[in-house]
């Protein structure tokens, strides 16, 4: 580089997440809420319900945020955030961002009530939901974000998980709010760009972050970037938006998919999976790829070449 | 001004004129009207407040602790399988310390289903931690609000203004709704001290082991236990500037009583035309009503009841298993004390059975009659 010159950072450099938080080795949870926080700001309300991150907070009376938080019970994350929207605009105090900030139970089981009502009164909460596919705080249980074929404590390899991963993006779509996307932790440009776009709308919006876990995906720490990356790049989870329920954007449009087997043969979880299963998945992955392609107007067909 | 309105609409204009500034509900039969016209007043700005049409009463108790938390004055209501619903949240408030107001109006609990009255659904959330008011009349409901907020601000914990189904909720009342200014002067802006501020940010309710956990809990007795003070107080104040004033009990004729009735809500005010009747008849007994549950007002009905000679208490409400609950909190109460007077429970009016002057009579003069309780709980009116 030239003497005088300087790098241009796209991702801001005020750190709100500090160090001494309680997350696990290669947590995907807590590179989530750093780079959240760094599109936000310091003017933002955290209101978390029983979670990962309420406990990677720190004990009382420690904190390892520097915006004010609200621990909230596990079903309430987004009927609290309406509350501290309400409370904040009687006040007057129209900027604070307030984001409700939960796991994937308290998102796609347990909150689902609380978010669809706050979603269809289209009240103005951020609403980011980090995905780590299962109960992971209480010991790896299955939540109906754990998709086909995975090992949880509740289900074990002889009864591994039968159903697939629950749609929430389409149900929160189906609610027509401005604003849902995707995003995931290999991607943090791609994160935060989504968040910064979140606050700047009135109204719900939804983000769902896909969230590695080491102890909980049986994965190695040091490959929670790779893993996002491959999740991305399989087409696994794809990182989309829909703006008012109706308009596709693929935000990185896969043209040539790795094989899902890359993604799922890093994680202890799926260590069971026949080839047969594992062909039954990639066939599941790419059909859907294909559906979202076509939501997003997209001619293109891929497939994953052997 | 005076006007004529029914017990759920006293609920109403008693968050309006407390100037509520987020309220969070949701409908339930028999509490429709309070949030109906609510929604009134905010519509056509009588009332300045941020109304969140919930869709549960666990996101409702939910939404008015997050409102509660940035510092915002928060109400609600409900009745019965709504207040059970919004069982944790409650224990969410009083744990976060937040002085939300909620009505509750006294609904028997399904199944069966059922809409009318009875006290198991609010002292079902005895063990909260949340006051608990029993109105007798549309004019106490809407004054109680207001007391319920001055106290509840002072000693961070939530409130709960309770009223019997279809005996107050639906029925009209000559109710006199103060001065906007002279309220404004009872009661002050709620300003707490620890709000989520991104200027002084906090984390509110985290992680709390053995070494912490139990000094809340001991704080949070402590506050109820000095709301006992705070609701003699500011009722004595509220009826200098109004001309009524409330306590945690009232008494009616009960100085000379060597017999005392005991009962709560719209039995309490029947129970007077009873206890006029009986004393006219020349028999030595007296009301005492007990307006407020929790805090329990032990030291009054120690004091009110030690060296009389019978106790008769009517509960409308049954902890299965044991009894009455009032009967049972009265006798713990006494427990130490000597002289105490041996106490009649009485269960009666579950699930909205009328309870008239005629059977509150029958109650007092089975007492008179009978040398000792012969029961731990002595059903009235039960058909079998």
């Amino acid at each position: 580089m030239e003497r005088g010159k300087t790098m241009k950072l796209s991702i801001p450099e005020e750190e709100l997440v500090l160090q001494g938080h309680l997350a696990c080795q290669g947590c995907g949870a807590t590179l989530c809420m750093r780079y959240a926080l760094k599109a936000l700001g310091q003017n933002t309300i955290l209101d978390i319900p029983a979670c990962c991150w309420s406990v990677i907070d720190g004990p009382f009376p420690h904190t390892s945020v520097k915006v004010p938080l609200f621990h909230t019970a596990f079903e309430t994350a987004a009927c609290a955030a309406s509350g501290i929207r309400a409370g904040l605009d009687a006040l007057g105090r129209k900027e604070t961002n307030v984001v409700a900030w939960a796991g994937d139970g308290g998102t796609f089981d347990i909150g689902i009530q609380a978010l669809s009502g706050a979603a269809e009164r289209n009240d103005n909460i951020i609403y980011i939901c980090y995905d780590n596919e299962a109960y992971m705080n209480t010991g790896i249980q299955r939540s109906s974000a754990t998709p086909y074929g995975a090992w949880t404590t509740t289900t074990p390899v002889k009864h591994f998980k039968k159903m697939p991963k629950k749609d929430l993006v389409r149900i929160m779509a189906a609610h027509r709010i401005p604003y849902t996307a995707t995003a995931c932790v290999g991607y943090p440009e791609d994160f935060i760009k989504k968040v910064k776009k979140a606050k700047e709308i009135q109204g719900t919006t939804f983000l769902h972050i896909m969230s590695p876990c080491p102890p909980g995906w049986k994965s190695l720490p040091e490959e929670t970037i790779k893993l996002a990356k491959l999740a991305v790049t399989t087409c696994y989870f794809p990182i989309y938006e829909i703006e008012n329920g109706e308009k596709y954007t693929i935000n990185k449009v896969i043209k040539n998919p790795k094989p899902v087997k890359e993604f799922l043969e890093r994680q202890g979880r799926f260590r069971h999976l026949t080839e047969e299963l594992i062909e039954k998945i990639q066939k599941n992955v790419i059909d859907s790829y294909n559906g979202l392609l076509k939501k997003a107007g997209l001619d293109l067909e891929v497939h994953v070449k052997e | 001004m005076k006007q004529v309105i029914m017990g759920n609409h006293a609920l109403s204009f008693g968050a309006m004129i407390s100037r509520v500034q987020v309220i969070a509900a949701y409908p339930i039969t028999p509490q429709t009207q309070v949030v109906e016209l609510l929604s009134e007043l905010c519509a056509d700005k009588r009332l300045d407040a941020e109304f969140i049409k919930v869709e549960s009463e666990h996101s409702a108790m939910a939404a008015c602790c997050g409102a509660s938390a940035v510092g915002a004055r928060t109400f609600t209501a409900t009745s019965a399988q709504g207040l059970a619903l919004m069982h944790e949240m409650i224990h969410w408030a009083v744990g976060g310390r937040l002085p939300v107001v909620l009505g509750n109006i006294n609904r028997a609990m399904g199944p069966p289903w059922t809409i009318w009255t009875d006290q198991n659904d609010s002292l079902s959330q005895r063990d909260t931690g949340c006051l608990q008011f029993y109105a007798q009349s549309n004019q106490e409901v809407l004054d109680t609000v207001v007391q319920a907020f001055k106290v509840s601000e002072q000693i961070l914990l939530p409130s709960m203004v309770i009223l019997d189904a279809f005996a107050l909720s639906h029925t009209s009342e000559v109710v006199d709704v103060p001065d906007q200014k002279l309220v404004d002067e009872y009661l002050p802006p709620f300003n707490p001290r620890y709000i989520l501020d991104p200027k002084e940010p906090h984390t509110f309710g985290g992680l709390t082991g053995p070494d912490g956990y139990y000094e809340l809990r001991y704080k949070i007795e402590e506050a109820i236990q000095d709301s006992k003070r705070l609701i003699n107080e500011t009722g004595k104040e509220f009826g200098e500037l109004f001309g009524r004033e409330y306590g945690l009990v009232e008494k009616y004729k009960l100085d000379d009583a060597e017999i005392v009735l005991i009962a709560s809500s719209t039995i309490a005010s029947t129970a007077r035309v009873a206890i006029d009747e009986l004393q006219e008849e020349g028999k030595k007994v007296g009301l005492l009503r007990v307006r407020v549950f929790r805090p329990f007002p032990s030291e009054e009905i120690r004091e009110l009841l030690v060296n009389r000679k019978k106790v008769a208490v009517i509960d409308r409400n049954i902890s299965f298993g044991h009894g009455g609950i009032f009967a049972q909190e009265i006798k713990s109460a006494l427990y130490n004390c000597k002289d105490k007077p041996p106490i009649w429970g009485y269960i009666t009016g579950i699930g909205g059975r009328d309870v008239t002057v005629e059977h509150i009579k029958e109650i007092v003069n089975d007492t008179i009659k009978s040398e000792k309780p012969e029961q731990d709980i002595l059903w009235k009116g039960v058909k079998l």
